[in-house]
């Protein structure tokens, strides 16, 4: 690139842009990678969509399952996915965020913490089905079966059932809550904590007052990752507490009268159910259709129960005054 | 610095003056009392980890006076600022020796009741630092924090705070919006408001006008002069100018050691040592 007359004009050169093989080809190959998952998630909805949505209907979304499983509905999974789901989230969320407020408000950055701390991260990288075992082990075998012990209640708690299955789902998004939670209170700025400390407000009206609610945005978010990530899981509540076909709704009447979820009883779930359709099927032909259905069902529910955490989130932002979603 | 004839010179300067106040407002508190420094600083060291940020000051701060720290970044003034409410606290490492005496208190005593302690000495800090809520919000949250939750109590004390704080007439219709809205100017003039609506006898003001521009900064030196009438005031500054404007008494850091206080006309026109002839005419720093 000499210029050609004695004179040199520095920005008439930056105009030609020099041209770089490799660099093209680099280009190109970037461009071509972000198409894969595009054109992959693009392949799987229409797919799912084509072969699931004929079967869907207001019979399959609220009536049992039927004939072996070949026809009928499919709502006890639906109301297991719905129930395990909140029931994850209100044990996780009021834990992973206490935790992630100790982490970052109370506990200093000793070597004690250092390990805490990585352990938490690790944990997110455990596979799902050691999630399960632990709840095996941890929660039916050993809390189930000692609070049976402690209350003489026979073989209540010391069984696979909803309650397990939700504890293990929750500790499977802790990390999720936690590692986003701690994020969230890093982000608030520690002048406003200075601000509320030099009005004499204590450490924990600070929290409560300050942190927590400039907070509640990022927090929102820790929670809808957990729920992508606990809702469509299977291995964690495979030996915790679903079932293969379940001929009741585990629900429960409180004083005879009031229906509420039974957190002791076992219970249907759609990820597990599609599973079990695509694995033990007694009619392919059949279960196909149901199987895909069932798999459309459980995507627009993961991604409803997104949009409302969403939802909250950019009510909360908006009450702040922030104006990015 | 002669103790002895500091003091002396101090109650012959003050007292008139003094006196005045005293039968301005209601005479409640004795004459004695009120010729004792409302701070009395006492063989004050402070230290991060091992570094030492403060050396062994001495200094008697008056009361419902300005009081200016000057001297270059870095010599200890936000140190000793944070040392008067004990802010030092929350920075880990940060470690104070000596005696702090605020009303013949020592704040470093094991029994001080810190969130007292801060209600009573308010802190403005450099930044502007409004939470982000309503106005509204952001003047009652101390308010809300000692306890007050009466709404007219609340709406009284929030409006008398803005009247104080000189930003009554710009925000009162428009009291529930977000405190981010407003200017700079604005938002210091919010935190003073916030720290004077709990009831300060004290107020640390670090230096509070730095980011603004010279209209803001203005409005800002004018409502120190009327604060004074009601609190005593602490003021860092690194503008010699606003030192001179708004202070009563001048105290000058250097290297963490306090080298020379004394009122402001004397440190501004015939300062007893060269250090701070040097710095205030701009030799220096
Ligand atoms: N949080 C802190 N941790 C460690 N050292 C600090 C901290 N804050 C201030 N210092 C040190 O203390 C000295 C005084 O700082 P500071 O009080 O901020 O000075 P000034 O306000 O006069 O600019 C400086 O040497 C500074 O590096
Ligand atoms: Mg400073």
């Amino acid at each position: 690139m000499t210029p050609s007359s004695s004179v040199s004009y520095p920005l008439q050169n930056l105009s030609v842009k020099p041209f770089n093989l490799l660099e093209a080809c680099l280009e190109v190959l970037v461009r071509l990678f972000i198409l894969i998952p595009f054109f992959s998630l693009l392949y799987i909805m229409t797919k799912i969509f084509q072969l699931g949505f004929p079967t869907l209907s207001w019979e399959f979304l609220t009536q049992p399952p039927v004939d072996g499983m070949t026809h009928g509905g499919i709502f006890p999974c639906i109301f297991g996915t719905l129930s395990i789901t909140i029931l994850m989230i209100l044990m996780a969320l009021p834990l992973g965020v206490a935790a992630a407020i100790y982490l970052t408000e109370y506990a200093g950055q000793g070597p004690f913490f250092r390990i805490i701390r990585a352990a938490v991260n690790n944990l997110a990288g455990v596979p799902s089905i050691i999630f399960g075992l632990f709840g095996v082990g941890f929660f039916i075998l050993f809390m189930g079966r000692n609070i049976d012990g402690v209350l003489k209640s026979g073989l209540l708690f010391g069984q696979p059932c909803m309650l397990w299955a939700a504890a293990t789902l929750a500790v499977l998004v802790l990390p999720v809550i936690i590692v986003s939670t701690e994020e969230a209170l890093n982000a608030v700025p520690q002048s406003h904590r200075a601000a509320s400390l030099a009005l004499g407000a204590t450490k924990w009206q600070t929290i409560r007052d300050v942190v927590l609610p400039q907070a509640r945005g990022g927090i929102l978010t820790g929670a809808i990752l957990a729920i992508s990530r606990g809702a469509g899981e299977t291995a964690p509540i495979l030996f915790t507490g679903c079932a293969y076909f379940l001929p009741r709704l585990p629900v429960v009447n409180l004083f005879g009268v009031i229906p509420m979820i039974n957190p002791l009883d076992q219970f249907m779930e759609l990820s597990y159910h599609i599973f079990i359709m695509a694995t033990q099927s007694t009619d392919a032909a059949k279960t196909l259709p149901i199987q895909y259905a069932t798999t459309l069902v459980l995507i627009t529910l993961t991604f409803l129960l997104n949009l409302t955490a969403i939802v909250f989130r950019i009510y909360f932002r908006k009450k702040l005054g922030q104006v990015s979603i | 610095m002669d103790e002895q004839n500091n003091v002396e010179m101090l109650e012959e300067r003050v007292s008139p003056s003094l006196k005045k106040i005293v039968k301005e407002k209601e005479p409640l508190v004795t004459h004695q009392t009120d010729l004792l420094p409302k701070i009395n600083v006492q063989n004050l060291n402070v230290y991060y980890h091992t570094t030492q940020a403060l050396k062994q000051i001495e200094i008697q701060i008056k009361p419902q006076r300005v009081t200016a720290l000057i001297g270059p970044s870095g010599c200890g003034k936000s140190t000793f600022l944070r040392t008067l409410n004990r802010m030092n606290d929350t920075i880990s490492g940060a470690r104070a020796e000596g005696t702090v005496m605020i009303d013949g208190v020592n704040i470093f005593a094991p029994n001080i009741n810190v969130v007292a302690l801060r209600r009573l000495v308010g802190m403005v800090f450099q930044k502007s630092n409004p939470f982000p809520k309503s106005i509204f919000d952001n003047v009652a949250y101390g308010l809300r924090v000692h306890g007050i939750k009466d709404s007219n109590n609340l709406q009284e004390r929030v409006e008398e705070s803005l009247i104080k704080s000189a930003l009554w007439e710009e925000v009162k219709d428009r009291l529930h919006e977000s405190a981010m809205a407003l200017s700079g100017g604005q938002q210091q003039r919010l935190c003073i408001a916030r720290a004077l609506a709990v009831n300060p006898e004290i107020v640390l003001m670090d230096e509070p006008a730095s980011a603004l521009d010279p209209i803001s900064t203005a409005k800002i030196e004018e409502l120190i002069h009327v604060l004074k009438r009601d609190y005593t005031i602490v003021i860092v500054t690194h503008n010699m100018q606003q030192a001179a404007r708004v202070s009563d008494w001048t105290a000058y850091f250097y290297m963490g050691s306090l080298v020379e206080y004394g009122e402001t006309k004397k440190i501004f026109t015939a300062p007893d040592k060269k250090e701070t002839e040097d710095y205030i005419t701009g030799r220096f720093g």
